[in-house]
């Protein structure tokens, strides 16, 4: 099938795009990378009247790093191929680096964005994961100012997020890693670029004593929305991460997710492997916390 | 709403051309149907089989994910581009040729505008990288053995081990 008509809105600044969502509401869409967007136009599940190219906006934010705040900043532009790409990502973020290669495929990495990605906010996408597991906010802008939601009140339900009819995603900022911190992400998914049946994002800091000092634990495809597992982090906070104590994080988390099941994997098997990749990511957070791996 | 025609200018194969089209036209459309570079496949429109494939400013895209408004003042460059204008081969497509690397052919002109520019950025990938790099194209009759030992001919690696 074909996309039905719209009226194409090609805006030069960031203030244009917003008058433009403004003056045309929820008739209106904004055309980021099309990697979502597109397929459900192609279907006709999406007929907006108005596409509003974002692409063409000169005076959306680069990515950088706050001098202030040191958080890393990555704008509405930002495209899963630069993230993959970027000469000190490994430094910068080694969880978005590691996260993103199982992002969909080369081809779409290239023209996706990041902030298109949450807006879509698929409950199976990786990124929106990555999110809550580093603690991220979002800016929302719009034209009558801007405002800041941490990622964990962002993914309000499935394709739904807090951005309102008028507001546009138009940065992430992600916080600089504490000291004594690790990150580990692992999917499984049926092949290479396929959505994940299930996902994980560990964060984890230790104190000088080396007991966990704070964790967090993301999962994709693990319900309407990415689920940040708090009940498993709280039996990981002020302990030492032993086999066990992992494992009863493992069995929490599976508690706590609520898969849909799909053609690929039932819910029961969803769940299955939530615990199975805590088990696994964990550790490697730990160990590379210690050091001992990359 | 009536959406009316916008104004595209827009350089495919080093060719600039210019075109009044409806936003909604895609760019595999735009190829296939306005500028008759019928090399771009079309399968299932929304982006996983790779058929579609083309190089925006030298990256490879999904051609059915983007508005052919989309490549206004953008290089696009498609199947038609291999070949030398003498009808030589681009190697890739030699090697595909040695290689029996394609039977119907539907995923080939997808596979090759994704594997040249793969091979531009990895001169020297492994079996394992060819492999990673091919995962976005579907490949329903070779299952992919010859594609993966043409794209290693090209590059000068090793060839995989396998029983003669």
């Amino acid at each position: 099938m074909k996309p039905a008509s719209f009226r194409y809105v090609a805006p030069p600044t960031l203030e244009d795009a917003l008058i433009a969502k403004a003056e045309y509401g929820d008739d209106a869409m904004f055309l980021a990378g099309g990697q979502s967007l597109v397929p459900a136009m192609n279907f006709r599940l999406s007929e907006p009247a108005v596409l509003i190219d974002i692409n063409t906006i000169t005076d959306l934010p680069p990515i950088h790093t706050d001098a202030t705040t040191g958080e890393l900043r990555l704008g509405a532009r930002t495209r899963h191929r630069d993230l993959q790409y970027m000469p000190d990502i490994g430094a910068a973020c080694p969880l978005l680096r590691e996260a993103i290669v199982h992002v969909a495929h080369p081809q779409i990495r290239n023209r996706g964005t990041l902030c298109g990605n949450l807006s879509h906010a698929d409950p199976a996408s990786e990124m929106p994961a990555v999110m809550l597991a580093l603690d991220a906010r979002m800016r929302l802008a719009s034209i009558s100012g801007e405002r800041w939601v941490a990622a964990r009140d962002f993914f309000e339900g499935i394709y739904t997020t807090a951005c309102r009819e008028d507001e546009m995603l138009v940065e992430v900022a992600i916080p600089a890693a504490a000291p004594r911190s690790a990150t580990c992400f692992l999917e499984v998914a049926r092949r290479p670029g396929d959505f994940a049946m299930m996902g994980v994002a560990v964060a984890i800091t230790l104190d000088t004593a080396g007991r966990c000092e704070d964790a967090r634990l993301a999962y994709c495809g693990a319900g309407d929305t990415p689920v940040l597992a708090t009940g498993a982090a709280d039996i990981l906070t002020g302990s030492v991460l032993t086999e066990d104590a992992i494992a009863a994080a493992a069995a929490q988390a599976s508690r706590e997710i609520a898969p849909l099941g799909s053609i690929h994997a039932g819910a029961d098997y969803q769940r299955h492997l939530a615990g199975v990749l805590t088990r696994r990511a964990v550790p490697i957070a730990f160990r590379r916390v210690a050091g001992e791996i990359e | 709403m009536s959406a009316g025609t916008v104004k595209v200018v827009t350089r495919v194969n080093g060719i600039e051309y210019e075109r009044e089209v409806e936003p909604r036209l895609l760019l595999s459309d735009f190829l296939r149907g306005h500028l008759d570079l019928t090399g771009t496949r079309v399968g299932c429109e929304h982006g996983v089989c790779g058929a579609c494939t083309v190089q925006v400013d030298g990256l490879p895209v999904r051609s059915c994910l983007m508005f052919a408004v989309q490549v206004n003042a953008r290089d696009v460059s498609t199947v038609e581009s291999l070949a030398a204008p003498d009808g030589t081969l681009h190697p890739l497509q030699q090697a595909f040729r040695d290689r029996h690397a394609l039977q119907c052919g539907y995923c080939t002109a997808g596979i090759l505008m994704t594997m040249s520019a793969f091979l531009a950025d990895n001169p020297t990938p492994d079996e394992a990288a060819v492999r990673e790099a091919l995962s976005g194209n579907l490949c329903r009759c070779t299952g992919y053995q010859h594609i993966v030992d043409a794209v290693l001919d090209v590059a000068g690696s090793p060839q995989r081990e396998r029983p003669e």
